[in-house]
């Protein structure tokens, strides 16, 4: 069942000034439930303007954005709520803890929520868990944690509101190697056990290879394509057309395609690449090992 | 949102009024303040607002920007205009009902008062209007530099000046990034009652602090990287050179002070 | 060719507020040279030590012990700081808080203000740097106008109007998105080809320092590799155990002569790594 839908969605930006732009421009789309889905786009290609329609914080020009099969915009006043049924973390979102203790912080969103006290701290335990920061973290300062901890800790602080579409904008930003497998493998682990749908923002095609089931391209304030992982990638050189990249590994199997040498797959992680290679030698036959 | 705030709104340009001088263009605005409460009949404020709007046309700024400029101020200016017109009791009584009067002094009084205050904004809008704020900082560091003898740090006054002048854009745009995060978080900031408005500022302030202090250390590392040892022997790339158009714009002024000083004292 | 920057036995520990208790040391004992005009990238995660090794090379901190010369000149000397900071100089993370001028051309012109450089010989070099890294255009606009990339050129340009020997990037890319990334690349490329100055590239990013001439990789305090690009990438194993990448190419490479097969194992670009591919099915 669709959770997320836009029909005709447009936004336009400082509207009736000589800096007016069109942001997003009539996009239609339908995400499912449970689904894992990345979404990509160079800077300015309206993909961070479309995300902050979905849980309401900017109100479409034209179009509606309907969760569960109602618009969001139906009532004014209950606003609000989209906010925790759809939750947004934001680029560096470490940038926005503010509370004593990390414990607080997390249950900042499920007390705006006016949750009772138990449910707050099942909810905190859980996510802190599920995002790997110990229960001795939790009575510390946020201010003593590393990057890594921190950024982590403000994730947290959204997914305890327990939306059911999570959106991260960028959450790996920044950050090197370990730290980012690290968050990418704890927001899995939410997804595991929560199923709930899940939208994560990268300019990193290794990444989004790594995850999503569907893939999300923004161009130009347009909705580029919005298809299965595979299929997307075997448009990989309109994708680099419209400058964005592809994993190195799915361009040397492009070239290699080109040179005569045609695996009839489209490869974009290493480890499909070498199941795919050892495979085709070993029928080869041409064996040098034993 | 914030972003439509603008301080210091400059329009740039390349008009006569924008090509001035800076420094030129302070001294020429204060003794246009001077101009405007030098003499009190009618004559003097209309050769005032010849003054002014001779100036506007020289700018190239649509009037309508200046009209803006004097909206916010509005409320005040009613204000003033009725303290004015009521509580002035001299003069021959024009209209009256239970304890509010109105004499014609009190009238002519307020209507003063009024193309004053408006002529008084409009004139040194056009100041900033046609000066980037960092010129005009660079401006009142020169004019003020005299007083480095008394060892006023003027150097170190207009650097903060000019490095605020460089962030407001980034910590208003950080300011509304921390504003859209903590409302996906559920938090009340426009809508609600007010103490769970003012408790949710905290949430903006906090982080909006935190990160202000870290620029600011950042900052100072990267300019002592950049071989920063205070204002002593530093060079500067903006030469303000004056021209002989300053010389007669600054002309034009003192003539139109004389004028309205004369025609307050001549045709009283 | 002559050593630029010379690093010996440096060890550095943050001043601890506890007397008695020993801050943890950060760097563990780093002897390192470089040469003029060399491009040498230092790799390494966060906390590895990366950062606070290329903060000594600009005497922001000092060593504990041990001893750091950059052109010739002792970075605890402080007679002669703006004299090595002129010769060595330095970019950050990021980019916003570094430059200190509302217009693009004051904020390049910041240093040679300092150092009250007269006008003529400051326009000329101003607009000079601007010029260099392609943000002349740009010279009238507010920084805030600007992408991440574009800030980051201003930053630079700021920094070789100084005509620094050497420049010292902390992390330059690590906020900016795939093309702000690919135009400072570029442009510190171009700066070591072009004007023979010395680049030390600190980043977490394997495909940065892939393009660089040398790879000084760290872990925990210590310099672990210091090598040419392929003899550093080869060491996927090692890498990988101190939470580093490779890239995909080297990384499958890698895998194949795991399985038994005979490639190179030095192989860090596309093209290498076809060619190795098709031999195979030759």
């Amino acid at each position: 069942m669709a959770i997320l839908e836009t029909e005709e969605l447009t936004y336009t930006y400082s509207e009736g000034t000589p800096f007016e732009k069109t942001a997003v421009d009539h996009v239609s789309l339908s995400i499912e439930e449970g689904e894992m889905i990345g979404v990509m786009g160079h800077t300015g290609s309206g993909k961070s303007t479309l995300i902050q329609h979905f849980n309401g914080l900017l109100k479409p020009a034209s179009g509606r954005v309907l969760l569960d099969g109602r618009d969001i915009w139906a009532d004014k006043e209950k606003i609000r709520d989209v906010r925790f049924q759809v939750g947004l973390v934001f680029q560096y979102p470490e940038y926005q803890i503010f509370e004593e203790t990390v414990y607080k912080d997390i249950a900042f969103g499920p007390k705006n929520m006016g949750l009772d006290e138990a449910e707050i701290k099942r909810r905190v335990l859980e996510t802190a868990h599920d995002i790997g920061i110990s229960e001795e973290l939790l009575e510390r300062s946020p201010f003593e944690l590393s990057g890594g901890q921190k950024r982590r800790v403000a994730i947290a602080g959204v997914m305890a509101m327990e939306p059911k579409v999570l959106i991260l904008d960028e959450p790996t930003a920044g950050l090197d190697p370990a730290g980012r497998d690290k968050i990418l493998q704890h927001i899995k682990n939410y997804h595991r056990r929560t199923k709930n749908t899940i939208l994560i923002v990268s300019h990193s095609m290794e990444d989004i290879a790594s995850f999503a089931d569907r893939i999300l391209v923004m161009s130009k304030a347009k909705l580029f394509c919005f298809d299965e992982t595979v299929k997307v990638f075997s448009r990989a050189e309109e994708i680099e057309g419209i400058g964005l990249d592809v994993p190195q590994i799915t361009r040397v199997f492009g070239v290699l395609k080109r040179r005569g040498l045609d695996f009839g797959k489209e490869v974009y992680t290493v480890g499909y690449a070498k199941e795919l290679l050892l495979k085709a030698l070993k029928e080869k036959g041409g064996l040098l090992n034993c | 949102m914030l972003r439509d705030i603008t301080i210091g709104q400059f329009f740039p340009g390349n008009s006569i009024i924008h090509r001035l001088d800076p420094r030129f263009k302070i001294v020429i605005t204060l003794l246009f303040i001077v101009m405007l409460f030098s003499g009190g009949t009618l004559l003097c404020l209309g050769i005032g607002a010849v003054y002014t709007f001779t100036a506007i046309f020289l700018s190239r700024i649509p009037l309508k920007m200046f009209l803006k400029s004097i909206k916010p101020l509005l409320p005040f200016l009613i204000i003033t205009a009725m303290l004015n017109l009521f509580l002035v009791s001299s003069g021959e009584l024009l209209w009256q009902w239970k304890f509010l009067k109105i004499t014609d002094e009190g009238l002519n009084i307020s209507i003063f008062m009024i193309i004053r205050i408006v002529l008084l904004i409009m004139g040194s809008s056009l100041l900033t209007y046609t000066t980037s704020p960092i010129t005009l900082t660079d401006a009142i560091e020169r004019l003020l530099s005299p007083l480095r003898k008394l060892k006023f740090p003027v150097h170190e006054l207009a650097m903060m000046m000019s490095i605020a002048l460089r962030f407001i854009p980034t910590l208003i745009e950080e300011t509304d990034k921390i504003i859209s995060a903590q409302k996906a978080r559920g938090a009340e900031i426009d809508t609600g009652s007010f103490i769970n408005r003012a408790r949710n500022l905290v949430s903006i302030l906090v982080p909006l602090f935190i990160s202000a202090f870290r620029r600011a250390d950042e900052l100072a590392t990267a300019m002592e990287c950049r071989c920063y040892n205070g204002g002593s022997g530093r060079t500067r790339l903006r030469q303000l050179k004056s021209a002989p158009r300053d010389y007669a714009a600054l002309a034009v002024t003192i003539l139109f002070l004389a004028a309205v000083i004369a025609a307050g004292k001549l045709l009283r | 060719m002559e050593n630029i920057i010379e690093i010996e036995n440096l060890h550095f520990s943050y001043a601890s507020e506890d007397e008695k208790e020993a801050a943890p040391e950060v760097l563990k004992g780093i002897d390192l040279t470089i040469k003029s005009g060399e491009f040498v990238a230092v790799l390494g995660h966060n906390g590895s030590g990366k950062s606070t090794l290329a903060k000594h090379m600009n005497a922001i901190l000092l060593p504990t012990s041990g001893k750091v010369t950059v052109d010739g000149i002792d970075t605890a000397d402080e007679e002669r700081i703006f004299e090595l900071r002129q010769s060595a100089g330095m970019v950050f993370q990021n980019p916003d808080n570094q430059i200190v001028s509302s217009i693009v051309e004051e904020d390049v012109a910041f240093a040679l203000e300092n150092l009250g450089v007269p006008y003529e010989e400051m326009r000329r070099r101003v607009d000079e740097a601007l010029k260099d890294v392609g943000m002349y255009e740009y010279r009238m606009h507010s920084p805030s106008q600007l992408s991440g990339g574009q800030k980051q050129r201003v930053a630079i340009a700021g920094i070789i109007a100084m005509c620094p020997k050497c420049i010292i990037l902390d992390e330059p890319t690590a906020m900016l998105d795939p093309k702000g990334r690919k135009e400072v690349m570029a442009t510190i490329k171009r700066m070591n080809r072009e004007h023979g100055i010395t680049i030390v590239l600190i980043t977490h990013y394997m495909d940065e320092a892939a393009q660089c001439g040398r790879i000084v990789v760290m872990d925990k305090g210590r310099t672990v590799l210091d090598d040419v690009p392929e003899k550093v990438f080869s060491q996927v194993e090692k890498l990988k155990s101190i939470g580093l990448d490779v890239p995909q190419v080297t990384e499958l490479v890698w895998e194949l002569r795991k399985a038994g097969y005979d490639v190179p194992a030095e192989i860090i670009t596309e093209n290498d790594c076809v060619e190795a591919i098709l031999k195979l099915f030759e």
